[in-house]
């Protein structure tokens, strides 16, 4: 029953009125779609979970992941991995060392970091680009790598800003299928929150809406 | 890191605080070293007693006002009249050139172009004036400070400008303007109603600071200010540097008086704002939509293109002095050019050089260091800095150095601290840090805060994220902000003089030295040399970033 990401009676305040009040449990594969409309407070809620709660913003209630309480956790001790709707790819390095930046330290050898690397690009089309400058790559393409950089840092859980809304209608069906695709087989725990139905459709999971 | 925004305050106003209290002591009688140990009115009834008080003080008072009426008229019309045309996009690449050469070295520019053997006089003698010897005229250091408020403008209005740009966004003057050119107004106009309103509570400080730099600046008062008197802040100084080190009492007396007129003069200018407003409601009441704007707006252009050219031809002048051979009035070239004085003055450069470069390098670093941990610490800790801690920041910049440089010194005297190099150096961070901090401060919080949020998501400490991730992609602003305090650092004489004991010599400190000896081909080498460190570090800013990111198409720096 631990297993997964557990939002137990969460309710964020902003200088004591409450904002959101969300008391889900999402399991490992599943994806929960959070709408409403925006200023709603969805993005607050990402926040919360990954630890960057701008002054002013209280929580009470419990965040668990796969049994780790992360409630009062650091940021980088979380685990939760986290896609925005701008891909947000370090422009001072290349392509590959973007992706062996979020490669946890863990993993050593220099051959098997290079190794993993490649392999990463090699799974979303894009092998050969790791000398790149991520600038010169194209929206497609940016939005993969941000979202291969996430995984290679192994998070347990993945959140979605709104990560489709600025990709062009073929696009987004195909990074809907490719997320969607890497979360199940990882068995990731997805919380996804948008406001166009078009998402919550391809996500095929429950659906809370915040009003 | 919690602790970087109180050592950066301590490191700011303890010397501010320390500095006005050794200032205070020997104004009322207490410098127990020279035998005063109980307060008395002795040093008050000299100052009062000293015939120059008079005149001293309302130099100091005219010329600041004037030369901040002044520019912030020039660099109003400049706005209202040109901002957004093609025009002003050349202008906006003037500024930083304009900005980064020091005061001294412009004044002495100005100094070589309008004295009475100056170039001008020369361009126009004999065949105009019928002059073949240099008229007996005073127009450099004329008793009533014109030609200082000259030099003044011609330095604060590519300042202001560049503080109103950077104040305008935030204000959508576009919009505000399209709207009253919209409703009929002409450009000038429209915009002195409807932006400049919106935008002057957020160059208050900064103008505030203009002031207080004009009344009691003295590297520029001893090149282009009058003589007998001379403004208040240069009898400061040649009192402090009097070998009668009694004439210290009547020297804080003075620094205390400067620091009264400096804050009445502020005070002064606010009550004008009040009237200027009172006045301004009325005027947009009355609906006029402006007919001699195009005439406003030629004017301003008019100012703002002479302040520049006296700058740059001024920075010609003095690189032509510095290779001239022969050069006989009313002769507008000189005879040949030679690099003899290079050559044979050269090696004097070398080590004001140095000194000038190990005090610019110890204080821009040490001003960086604590400002990205005060923003770093902002970041990480979620403080919020309110309009106090910005008031704090200025504080350095509104309190004039004459008021408590002097009483630093006299403190260390007293305590038998070192004064030198390392003083020196603390002093100038007073000065680099607010500039370095006001510069780099908009880059930083405008830095996208989900860059730090991915990366932790990614298991990243908030000390990589800071080093690997922050600091390389903000590279181009920070060495801007670099650039910024080096320039500063290169220009300051006072704190080099008084903190030094006479001992640190910089390019500064020799130039302004050299200014009564009059060798122009010298005193051109020393500000050519002063200028062109400031060049150079600005260049390096721009340059560096593109030179690491050349492969990184969006870090190459907008600079």
């Amino acid at each position: 029953m631990s297993a997964g990401l557990h939002l137990d009676d969460l309710c964020i305040r902003h200088h004591g009125a409450a904002l959101v009040r969300l008391d889900v449990h999402i399991a490992p594969g599943e994806v929960l779609t959070v709408m409403g409309p925006s200023g709603i407070g969805k993005s607050t809620l990402l926040a919360a979970i990954t630890g960057t709660l701008p002054p002013g913003f209280t929580t009470t209630g419990r965040i668990t992941l796969n049994g780790r309480d992360i409630t009062h956790s650091a940021p980088e001790n979380r685990h939760a991995g986290i896609l925005f709707q701008d891909e947000l790819l370090f422009g001072h390095m290349s392509v590959g060392r973007n992706l062996s930046f979020g490669l946890p330290a863990t993993l050593r050898g220099r051959a098997t970091r290079r190794a993993k690397v490649a392999a990463a690009l090699a799974e979303i089309g894009l092998e050969g680009f790791g000398p790149r400058d991520p600038a010169t790559l194209s929206g497609g393409q940016k939005a993969r790598v941000a979202l291969m950089r996430m995984l290679l840092s192994e998070p347990q859980a993945l959140l979605l800003d709104e990560p489709f809304s600025r990709l062009d209608a073929a696009l987004k069906d195909q990074m809907r299928a490719l997320v969607f695709e890497r979360a199940r087989d990882r068995a990731l725990p997805v919380l996804l929150v948008t406001h166009d139905p078009g998402d919550a459709k391809a996500a095929g999971g429950r659906v809370v809406t915040l009003a | 890191m919690r602790l970087a925004p109180t050592v950066t305050l301590l490191l700011l106003l303890g010397p501010l605080l320390a500095g006005l209290a050794g200032t205070l002591a020997p104004a009322l009688g207490v410098f127990p070293a020279l035998g005063g140990t109980r307060p008395s009115l002795a040093p008050l009834h000299a100052l009062l007693a000293w015939p120059g008080l008079v005149p001293a003080s309302r130099l100091s008072l005219t010329t600041g006002l004037v030369a901040t009426a002044l520019s912030l008229a020039v660099t109003t019309l400049i706005m209202a009249g040109w901002s957004n045309t093609a025009a002003f996009r050349w202008m906006e690449r003037a500024l930083s050139p304009l900005l980064s050469v020091p005061h001294a070295a412009a004044a002495f520019g100005i100094a070589f172009l309008i004295a009475p053997s100056g170039w001008i006089a020369r361009a126009l003698s004999p065949w105009l004036t019928g002059w073949t010897q240099p008229p007996d005229l005073l127009i450099v250091q004329d008793p009533w400070g014109m030609a200082m408020v000259m030099g003044l403008v011609a330095k604060e209005v590519p300042f202001l400008l560049l503080m109103t740009m950077a104040a305008l966004p935030q204000t959508m003057p576009r919009r505000s303007l399209t709207v009253a050119q919209a409703l009929g107004y002409c450009r000038v106009t429209g915009w002195l109603k409807a932006v400049f309103p919106q935008v002057y509570p957020r160059i208050r400080l900064p103008i505030y600071a203009v002031l207080a730099y004009s009344m009691s600046v003295v590297d520029v008062a001893i090149i282009l200010g009058p003589n007998t008197p001379a403004p208040l802040a240069v009898q400061v100084v040649r009192w402090m540097g009097d070998p009668d080190l009694s004439m210290r009492f009547i020297a804080s007396g003075a620094a205390v008086l400067q620091l009264l007129l400096v804050l009445a003069a502020i005070g002064l200018w606010r009550m004008g704002e009040m009237l200027v407003a009172c006045l301004g409601r009325l005027w947009i009441d009355r609906g006029g939509r402006g007919h001699l704007d195009p005439l406003l707006a030629l004017a301003g252009a008019g100012a703002a293109g002479l302040s520049a050219a006296g700058i740059l031809f001024g920075l010609a002048g003095l690189a032509l002095w510095s290779v001239a051979g022969f050069w006989g009035f009313p002769d507008a070239l000189p005879d040949r050019l030679s690099l003899d004085g290079w050559a044979r003055h050269g090696p004097m450069l070398a080590d004001p050089a140095t000194e000038t470069i190990v005090i610019a390098a110890a204080a821009t670093l040490l001003a960086l260091a604590l400002t990205l941990a005060c923003l770093e610490a902002e970041h990480r800790f979620g403080l919020t800095p309110g309009t106090r801690s910005l008031w704090l920041l200025y504080l350095p910049l509104l309190i004039p150095q004459i008021a408590f440089l002097p009483g630093l010194q006299t403190l260390a005297l007293l305590v038998g601290a070192e004064t030198g190099r390392g003083a020196v150096i603390l002093g100038h961070v007073v000065f680099v840090l607010p500039y370095v901090f006001l510069s780099l401060a908009g880059p930083f919080r405008g830095w996208d805060r989900r860059y730090a949020t991915v990366a932790a998501a990614m298991g990243v400490t908030q000390n990589r994220t800071f080093w690997q991730i922050r600091l390389p992609m903000l590279l181009a602003p920070v060495l801007t902000a670099a650039a910024v305090g080096i320039a500063v650092s290169v220009g300051q004489y006072l704190p080099t003089l008084l903190l030094g004991a006479g001992r640190v010599q910089t390019l500064t400190t020799e130039a302004v030295a050299l200014a009564s000896g009059g060798d122009r081909r010298v005193i051109g080498l020393f500000a050519l040399a002063q200028t062109g460190m400031v060049m150079l570090g600005f260049a390096l800013a721009i340059g560096l970033p593109r030179l690491v990111w050349a492969n990184r198409h969006a870090l190459r720096g907008t600079a």
